[in-house]
């Protein structure tokens, strides 16, 4: 599988392939910890200015304004300040978060030690997904090397800036990379989000002012420290700043985790050349969703010949959304009413059931989907499809709800044939 | 055969007082965990000590849950309604090997469809049964965030990726 920089120098990827990567021997011998003793000389004002000047957008799929996100934490208040890292990556065809945290975990480290600092936290934790048990392995070896190594604990670097960090498992659930539900989860409660306001910068954590932030948002923060916050979003461009790992998967020749600047030309070159274009010579690209299940998915019509940009503003303008960069690529062997079968049935399985409109639509959807497929559709159910997606969209208390109903609104939207072809035949003979 | 999932909570849960024990390690390396949190917060520790749990009783049984509760100053109901919501935890004895394989959309175009059924031909069972012999489980699950390797399949914690039937075939004989 390729791990490879595309268009820029590695950043991300930077220590992606040498051996022993993961150690802090090798971290601090490619340049590992400048950054943080950088970040220790400087105001809390001036980190929070640098990243806001980086225009790092968030890296799990919201895309918020890291800067803003961090600003919002009032540094003022008397309560324990908290920094939790999302490693809960479960978009279905998202896995980069995966590959930082299993060969650089010390950029993972240091980034939320800087975090740490700008914020007033002394006490972290990183949110793992309960399947990624080895990643929680290695990342408590090296959070040990740190330790002996004055980087964590009390006073670190001779400073007086003290701040420990847990690893903390979840146990299979979705949901909890929202970040509320995991906050709640991080409390020992059923994954369920919360209601928003109050956001977690101002109540999160344990009632206290929280930031939570993506891996990869978090292993960004030293690269932005080191050369400068214009510098870094330079390397992209002025709305979507620095670079953006991209997770390919599906039918091309090479997929793997590709890191590009943000603003990359294009999409089809990205799929057509980059990505050893298409598996099987002889099945055209039919789809494609560039980012996570939950964006819209995309006519290969709406790609080939249409010069969309890969970053926030051009995959809005091409028809989707950046999202977390999972990027699924279909051939035409793909039959887009049973891609999205399996989707809805992913969304019905991992909703956490709070709200109505989600826990009984989803399931709902499923059904007719099962109906669909068992071969007894009706010319009706693509409207019927639509009138309970449009009773879950902006409905519930999180994005879930919408990530079940983008993928079928889109779909049937962009792929009208590969319903029709499932809503009027019959195999009852009716 | 019966295919209740090992999750399945109903039905398969008797309700004593019965607490289980631990040695003096396994409770050490749960009094690891609680120095993680807030004194006040013990309730956090409770999804690392279920995994614990599962570990040494073989899945979250009613003596795990009950010494749990004591242990974090909760009520058993707290325990309970936190156990139930994630997937990752059962609540019967499953097979020794737990073989779970993926099924959203990245892996399923690539062949997931042919390794579960070579899987389920080979062991003589459906996702969501056990063999007669005790020794594997077949659940199918949702994204496991290994897309690039596609098809895969998780065994315990153990990833095994890139999979083909005669992979698979290599690694189901090397487990004892």
């Amino acid at each position: 599988m390729e791990i490879k920089a595309i268009g820029c120098e590695p950043l991300q990827l930077k220590r992606m392939h040498i051996e022993d990567g993961h150690t802090l021997r090798v971290y601090r011998e490619t340049g590992g910890y400048a950054a943080l003793k950088k970040a220790l000389t400087m105001s809390q004002d001036d980190i929070i200015n640098e990243v806001k000047a980086s225009a790092l957008r968030g890296r799990g799929g919201a895309g918020f304004p890291t800067g803003m996100k961090w600003s919002f934490v009032p540094r003022q208040s008397p309560k324990a300040k908290y920094v939790v890292c999302n490693a809960d990556e479960s978009e279905p065809g998202t896995f980069k978060d995966r590959y930082l945290l299993e060969r650089d975990p010390h950029a993972l480290i240091e980034g939320m030690l800087i975090a740490a600092y700008a914020l007033g936290s002394n006490v972290s934790y990183i949110y793992y997904r309960g399947e990624y048990k080895y990643l929680i392995d290695i990342m408590d070896k090296a959070l040990d090397e740190a330790r002996a190594a004055n980087l964590l604990g009390k006073n670190i670097l001779g400073t007086d800036f003290s701040c420990e960090l847990y690893t903390h498992t979840g146990a299979g659930a979705y949901i909890c990379g929202e970040e509320t539900a995991l906050l709640d989860s991080l409390e020992g409660l059923r994954g369920h989000p919360r209601m928003k306001p109050p956001f977690p910068a101002v109540e999160g954590l344990y009632a206290c002012p929280t930031v939570v932030n993506n891996v990869e948002t978090l292993t960004a923060v030293p690269q932005i420290i080191e050369m400068g916050g214009i510098k870094w979003r330079d390397l992209g461009t002025e709305k979507s700043g620095g670079t953006k790992l991209w997770s390919v998967s599906g039918h091309v020749k090479k997929p793997g985790v590709y890191e590009l600047p943000m603003g990359y030309k294009d999409m089809e070159k990205f799929i057509l050349e980059d990505c050893g274009g298409m598996l099987r010579a002889d099945k055209k690209l039919k789809a494609v969703i560039p980012g996570g299940s939950s964006v819209y998915i995309m006519n290969a019509d709406q790609i080939i010949g249409k010069n969309v940009t890969l970053d926030y503003e051009g995959l809005v303008a091409g028809g989707s959304l950046v999202g977390s960069g999972g990027f699924i690529v279909m051939d035409e062997t793909v039959d887009i009413m049973e891609s999205t079968k399996n989707l809805t049935e992913f969304y019905k399985h991992e909703s956490c059931g709070w709200c109505t409109p989600c826990r009984e639509g989803t399931d709902w959807l499923v059904k007719i989907f099962d109906r669909i497929a068992a071969g007894n559709g009706k010319p009706e159910d693509a409207q019927l499809l639509l009138d309970i997606c449009d009773n879950i969209e902006g409905k519930s208390f999180c994005a879930l709800g919408d990530a079940a109903a983008w993928p079928i609104q889109s779909a049937i939207k962009r792929f009208p044939e590969d319903f029709k072809k499932w809503l009027t035949k019959n195999t009852n003979g009716n | 055969m019966a295919a209740t999932a090992p999750t399945d909570f109903t039905n398969s849960v008797v309700v004593t007082d019965e607490v289980a024990e631990f040695s003096s390690a396994v409770v050490e390396e749960m009094k690891s965990h609680l120095v993680k949190y807030p004194p006040e917060r013990k309730r956090s520790a409770l999804i690392p000590l279920l995994f614990v749990v599962q570990r040494e009783r073989g899945y979250v049984d009613n003596a795990g849950a009950n010494f749990l509760a004591k242990f974090l100053g909760l009520e058993v109901t707290d325990v309970w309604e936190t156990a139930t919501f994630y997937s990752m935890f059962n609540f019967r004895k499953i097979g020794k090997h737990h073989i779970q394989i993926c099924k959203t959309l990245s892996c399923k175009i690539v062949g997931e469809p042919e390794i579960t059924n070579h899987i389920c031909k080979r062991l003589g069972i459906h996702p969501g049964e056990t063999t007669v012999d005790g020794k594997f489980t077949v659940t199918m699950v949702e994204c496991l965030g290994s897309c690039g390797t596609a098809p895969m399949m998780q065994i315990g914690f153990d990833y095994h990726e890139n999979l083909t039937t005669e992979k698979v075939d290599r690694i189901l004989d090397s487990l004892k």
